[in-house]
C-alpha cells in the first residue's frame, strides 16, 4: 500500500505542470490575452496600473460577493443584479435628502441592507423552488425585476411617491433623471477618507505578505500542517520581497536613478494615490469569506453545495441554507454597488446595475472559478485580468488595426464572449479530466 | 452493561399502504449487545419494518402505522429520522451517505460539527462559531480506532474502496454517543469478500461494546455466522423467530421462500429436442443488476422463469439480449443464426420481443394514443402500418385502428377508447397495452420482465392467463423474469435461479422450497457440492 503511494506521488508529480496549464487553462488564456493587448496597446505602465487600481478598487466587492452562493452549490449569482438595485434605491434616497460624503455612504448601506435582505429572501425562495436551474433562474429574475425597477423610477416616482427634486426629477415632474450625477455628494466619499501614495501602500502590503508568508514558513518548518503548502509559501515570499524592494526603490528613486526616464516614470507612480479604505473593505469582506468557511454556517453552505440530498438526511434545513447564502450575496451586492458608484461619479439610474451581474461573472470566470469552485484569489485575480483587458483593449485594437471602434468590438467581446469562451473552457476542462481519471 | 437489559421492543407492528396490507403483527425484542438478523425475500417487509423503526417520512404520509415501540422499556413515538437519531437508533444506509470532496472526519461529523465560540458569534448566534477541527479530528480517530481499522481521519472519501466507504458511515453511526442500536440495511450487498468478512468482524465488536445490531439481509451464511438471534419475514408476517443454535442454512431457507402455490393447469407442449436460443457466457453491465456470465438453452414451446433476488442480475439478462445494454457473449437462435448483440433493431428482427420492467420508463410512450403504442415498434421495425408514396410515408390510421380494437377486444383493455393515452391507465391495462405491442411483432420468443409488478391481484391473473394462452394456442416460447416466486412457480415449465450474475441452478416448479431458499441465497452449490463430497 505504502509503495503504490509512493509510485503515485511520483506520477503526480510529473504530471503537475501538465495538470496545472489544463487546471488553469481559463486563466493563462487571459493573461496572455491581457499582456499581448498591454503590448499593443502602447500604454504606459504607470498609466495602466493607476486606472486598473481604480477600477479594482471599484469592482473588487462585488465580485467577492458571488462567492457564496457559488459555495453553496448555487452557481454564480446573476441576481445580484437585485442587489444592485437595492443599492442604488438607497443612493438616490440619500442624495435626494442632501447627505454627502463618507456620512451619505454610510446612510445609503444602512438603507440598502434591509432592502437588500428583502430580495435575496425572495430570490431565494424562488431559487429554491427551481433547483439545478438557479444560474438562468437568476439571470431571468434580474431582467424581471429591472421591469419593476423601471416602473417605479419612471412612473411611480413624482406621481404616486411624492418626491420634489429639480436635481434628480426629469422635467415634467415624473420619474428620475438617466443621469444623476454624484459629484457634489457621494463622489469619492469613501475612496477619499485615507490616500496613500502608490508605492507607499505598496510597500506596506508587501510587508505586510512577506510577515504574513515568513510566519507560516517558519511555523511549518517541523511539523508541517495539512494543507500547507510550501512552495507556494515559497514563491509567495519571494514575489512580495520583490515588490517591497520594487517600492523602495520608487520612493527612494531621487538618491537612486539618474536616467531622466526611469525618473519620470517613478514620479508618475509616485503621483498615484490609493483609495486605503475601501480597499480595506474589500480586504475586509476577504476575510469574512475566510471566516465564514470556517464556521458552523460555512461547513453547511459546503455540504449543501455538494450533496444536498444528504445535507438533508443528516439534518441540514437544505432550503434555508440556501436561502441564507442568497441573501448574504445580495446585501454585498448592494454595498458593492455603493461602492462601485461612488468611485465612477454618476449613477446611471436605469443602467448602471443591469451589467454588473454580467461584469462581474465574466470577472470571476477570467479569475479561474467555475460554477462549483469559486475562491478568493479567483474573484480578485479575475477582477485585474477582466479589468486589464477592459482597459487596453480599445487602443490596442486601434493600434492594430487602426479603427477604435475595433477596440469597443474587443469590448463588448470582452465582457460577453468570456463568459461563454471560460463556460466552454471548463466544460472541455472537465471532459480532459474525466478522461484522465479512467 | 447489562446484557439482559431489552434495549427495543416493537410489538405487534403492522402497516397498510393504500389498502395493501405490507406488514402484520411483527413482534421484536432485542437485548443490548445482540446482533439480531432479519432475514427475508425481497418485498418480505424488511424494509417497511426499517422505515417504522427509522421514522421515515414514506410511513407518516401514509397514515402511519400500527403498534408500538418501546426503547429502554418505554414507550417512544418515533416520527422522524431526526427523532429516532435522538432516541439512540442508527442505521447504516445501503447507499452510502457519505459526501466525497470531505474528509472522513467532516463525513463522520456531518451535521454535528464540534464548534467553539468567537467573538463574532458571540453577536450573531451560535451558526457563526467556529468549527473546532482538533476535537473532531479526535472523536473521528476514536470511532475509527474503535472499528479496528487503519485509515487517517484527514483521508478524502473520494478514491477510498467501497468497503472502507462502508466503515465511514458505521463510524458516523457510533461516533454519536446516546448510540443504543444499530441497523444495517443487506450491508454486505456491495462488498468484495473480504470486506464482508471484516464488516462482519466490525460488527461483532460493535456488538460487544454493549450496541443492539438489527441485521437486514438474504445471505444465509452471515446469518449463522454472527447472528444471535433471527427473525424471518415473509409477504410481511412473521414466520419464524428462532435462536441461532436451533436451526441451520436448510431450515432458513425453507422458511423464507415457502408458501402455497396456485398451480395454473396447463397444456405443456415443450420440445426439449429443439433449441430455441442457446445462451453462451452472456455478460451484460446493467447497472444494479449486472450479468456475470450465463449459459442457459430454452426449448421450443416452453415457459422458463428467472428468478432470483433484486440486484442479482436476472432482469439484466432480456434486457442483455434486447440490446438496451451492452452486453457481451454469444446468442444463438435455432440452432443456426448468431445474434448480433448491443443492436435492439437486430434483436426485434430476429423474431424476439420484449415487455420491458420498466413500464412507463421504456415500455410506453405515455402520452401516446394507446392505439399509437401497440403500433409503434411494429411500424419502426418491420414497415408495418403505412402507407407508401415513394420516398414518403403516412401512418395508416385505419390499419393502426382496426389492429388495437382487436387487441382491446381479446386482451380486455379497459379504457375509454384506444385513442385514450395510456399515461391515464392502470397499471395492468398498461401492462397488457405493452404486451399487445409486443405480440404486434410476431415474436417467436417472448421476453417479459416483471410483467405483474405494481399490478393488482385480479389483473395479475389475467396478465399471466394472457401469457399462458399465448404459449399454448400459438406455442409461443415465454422467457419469463420475475422477483415474484409464487407467480414463477405457478406458470412456469423450469425456473433459472440466478445469483450474483450467474446461474445457480434450473428447479422444477415443485421443487422443494429449501431449495429454492438455498438457490436464491447462494447457498445451494455449496451446499449441495459439500453433500456430494460427503458421499464420497
Amino acid at each position: 500500500m505504502e509503495q503504490q503511494v509512493k509510485t503515485n506521488t511520483k506520477s503526480i508529480m510529473k504530471n503537475d505542470i501538465k495538470d496545472f496549464l489544463i487546471n488553469n487553462m481559463v486563466t493563462i488564456l487571459f493573461v496572455i490575452i491581457g499582456y499581448l493587448g498591454f503590448r499593443f496597446s502602447g500604454l504606459t505602465l504607470p498609466f495602466f496600473v493607476n486606472d486598473l487600481i481604480s477600477r479594482v478598487a471599484r469592482n473588487g466587492f462585488l465580485v467577492l460577493a458571488l462567492i457564496i452562493p457559488v459555495l453553496a452549490g448555487m452557481g454564480l449569482n446573476f441576481a445580484i443584479v437585485l442587489g444592485a438595485m437595492a443599492g442604488q434605491m438607497a443612493i438616490i434616497m440619500v442624495v435626494h435628502w442632501g447627505f454627502v460624503s463618507w456620512q451619505g455612504i454610510i446612510l445609503a448601506a444602512l438603507i440598502a441592507a434591509p432592502l437588500a435582505l428583502i430580495f435575496g429572501y425572495l430570490t431565494g425562495k424562488l431559487l429554491n423552488k427551481t433547483k439545478g436551474q438557479e444560474m438562468i433562474t437568476s439571470m431571468i429574475l434580474g431582467f424581471f425585476a429591472n421591469g419593476i425597477y423601471q416602473f417605479i423610477f419612471l412612473i411611480l416616482v413624482g406621481s404616486v411617491i411624492p418626491m420634489n427634486n429639480q436635481d434628480l426629477i426629469l422635467s415634467s415632474g415624473v420619474g428620475v433623471r438617466v443621469t444623476v450625477d454624484l459629484a457634489n455628494n457621494l463622489r469619492y466619499g469613501l475612496d477619499n477618507i485615507i490616500r496613500l501614495s502608490f508605492p507607499v501602500s505598496l510597500l506596506l502590503v508587501s510587508i505586510l505578505f512577506v510577515g504574513v508568508n515568513l510566519y507560516r514558513y517558519i511555523n511549518n518548518r517541523k511539523a508541517p500542517k495539512l494543507n500547507y503548502n510550501k512552495t507556494k509559501t515559497i514563491i509567495a515570499l519571494v514575489a512580495f520581497s520583490l515588490t517591497t524592494l520594487w517600492s523602495l526603490s520608487i520612493i527612494y528613486s531621487p538618491w537612486l536613478f539618474r536616467s531622466s526616464n526611469i525618473l519620470r516614470t517613478n514620479k508618475m507612480f509616485n503621483d498615484i494615490t490609493i483609495p486605503i479604505v475601501t480597499f480595506l473593505i474589500i480586504g475586509a469582506l476577504c476575510l469574512f469569506n475566510v471566516f465564514i468557511t470556517k464556521t458552523k454556517m460555512g461547513q453547511d453552505f459546503r455540504t449543501v453545495g455538494q450533496d444536498m440530498h444528504i445535507a438533508k438526511i443528516s439534518g441540514i434545513d437544505a432550503n434555508r441554507v440556501r436561502v441564507i447564502a442568497i441573501v448574504i450575496s445580495t446585501v454585498l451586492a448592494a454595498w458593492g454597488q455603493i461602492i462601485y458608484l461612488q468611485n465612477l461619479g454618476t449613477l446611471s439610474t436605469y443602467g448602471s446595475h443591469e451589467n454588473i451581474g454580467m461584469f462581474s461573472i465574466a470577472a470571476i470566470l477570467i479569475g479561474g472559478a467555475s460554477v462549483t469552485k469559486a475562491t478568493i484569489g479567483q474573484a480578485l485575480l479575475g477582477t485585474i485580468l477582466f479589468h486589464t483587458i477592459f482597459i487596453v483593449s480599445p487602443l490596442a485594437g486601434r493600434n492594430l488595426f487602426g479603427d477604435a471602434q475595433l477596440g469597443e468590438y474587443f469590448r463588448a467581446f470582452v465582457a460577453y464572449g468570456v463568459i461563454g469562451v471560460s463556460l466552454g473552457m471548463h466544460a472541455w476542462k472537465k471532459q480532459i479530466q474525466s478522461k484522465s481519471l479512467k | 452493561m447489562d446484557r439482559d437489559k431489552i434495549v427495543l421492543e416493537m410489538n405487534n407492528i403492522g402497516k397498510v399502504y393504500y389498502g395493501t396490507r405490507v406488514l402484520k403483527d411483527i413482534n421484536l425484542s432485542i437485548k443490548a449487545g445482540e446482533i439480531h438478523a432479519i432475514l427475508g425475500e425481497n418485498g418480505a417487509g424488511k424494509s417497511t419494518l426499517m422505515n417504522i423503526l427509522f421514522g421515515m417520512p414514506v410511513i407518516h404520509s401514509t397514515g402511519g402505522f400500527e403498534g408500538e415501540v418501546l426503547i429502554d422499556g418505554s414507550k417512544v413515538d418515533i416520527n422522524s429520522p431526526f427523532k429516532a437519531m435522538k432516541e439512540g437508533i442508527g442505521m447504516v444506509h445501503q447507499e452510502f451517505m457519505l459526501i466525497p470532496g470531505y474528509t472522513i472526519t467532516e463525513n463522520i461529523k456531518l451535521n454535528r460539527e464540534i464548534t467553539k465560540p468567537n467573538p463574532i458569534s458571540r453577536v450573531l448566534g451560535n451558526k457563526l462559531e467556529t468549527l473546532d477541527f482538533v476535537q473532531m479530528d479526535k472523536d473521528a480517530k476514536k470511532a475509527i480506532k474503535s472499528l479496528d481499522i487503519g485509515i487517517d481521519e484527514w483521508t478524502k472519501i473520494a478514491g477510498l474502496p467501497v468497503g472502507y466507504m462502508q466503515f465511514v458511515e458505521i463510524a458516523r453511526e457510533i461516533d454519536k454517543e446516546n448510540l443504543k442500536i444499530l441497523v444495517f440495511d443487506e450491508p454486505t450487498a456491495v462488498l468484495t469478500e473480504s470486506e464482508a468478512k471484516n464488516l462482519l468482524q466490525a460488527m461483532k465488536l460493535i456488538s460487544d461494546s454493549g450496541i443492539a445490531i438489527l441485521f437486514i439481509t438474504h445471505r444465509l451464511d452471515e446469518v449463522m455466522e454472527i447472528a444471535d438471534n433471527i427473525t424471518v419475514l415473509r409477504d410481511g408476517q412473521m414466520v419464524a423467530n428462532r435462536k441461532k443454535e436451533e436451526t441451520n442454512l436448510v431450515e432458513l431457507a425453507q422458511l423464507m421462500v415457502g408458501r402455497e402455490i396456485e398451480k395454473v393447469e396447463r397444456k405443456v407442449n415443450v420440445d426439449k429436442s429443439s433449441v430455441v436460443m442457446k445462451i453462451k457466457d452472456l455478460k451484460v453491465a446493467m447497472p444494479g443488476e449486472e450479468v456475470k456470465g450465463i449459459d442457459l438453452d430454452i426449448f421450443k414451446g416452453e415457459i422458463i422463469g428467472i428468478g432470483g433476488l433484486a440486484g442479482q442480475g436476472k432482469i439484466g439478462i432480456a434486457n442483455g439480449i434486447m440490446g438496451l445494454y451492452p452486453s457481451s457473449g454469444e446468442v444463438v437462435i435455432n440452432n443456426d443464426t448468431t445474434l448480433k448483440l448491443n443492436n435492439p433493431k437486430e434483436s426485434i428482427a430476429k423474431g424476439l420481443a420484449f415487455v420491458s420492467e420498466d413500464r412507463r420508463g421504456v415500455g410506453l410512450l405515455l402520452d401516446t394514443s394507446i392505439e399509437l403504442n401497440i403500433a409503434v415498434t411494429a411500424m419502426q421495425n418491420n414497415d408495418k402500418f403505412l402507407k407508401k408514396y415513394g420516398p414518403f410515408t403516412q401512418l395508416d390510421t385505419t390499419g393502426i385502428r382496426n389492429h388495437a380494437l382487436g387487441f382491446k377486444k381479446e386482451l380486455d383493455i379497459r379504457c375509454t377508447g384506444v385513442d385514450q393515452i395510456t399515461r391515464r391507465l392502470s397499471g395492468g391495462n398498461q401492462q397488457k397495452v405493452c404486451i399487445a405491442r409486443a405480440l404486434t411483432l410476431e415474436p417467436n420468443i417472448l421476453f417479459v420482465s416483471e410483467p405483474t409488478r405494481g399490478i393488482d391481484i385480479g389483473a395479475k391473473k389475467l396478465v399471466l392467463d394472457t401469457l399462458v394462452k399465448l404459449n399454448e394456442e400459438l406455442g409461443m416460447t415465454i422467457i419469463m423474469t420475475s422477483s415474484e416466486l409464487a407467480e414463477l412457480r405457478s406458470v412456469c415449465d423450469r425456473i433459472a435461479i440466478i445469483c450474483e450474475g450467474k446461474l445457480e441452478g434450473i428447479l422444477k416448479p415443485d421443487d422443494s422450497d429449501a431449495d429454492f431458499g438455498l438457490m436464491m441465497a447462494g447457498e445451494y452449490k455449496k451446499l449441495v457440492g459439500e453433500e456430494v463430497s460427503n458421499n464420497e
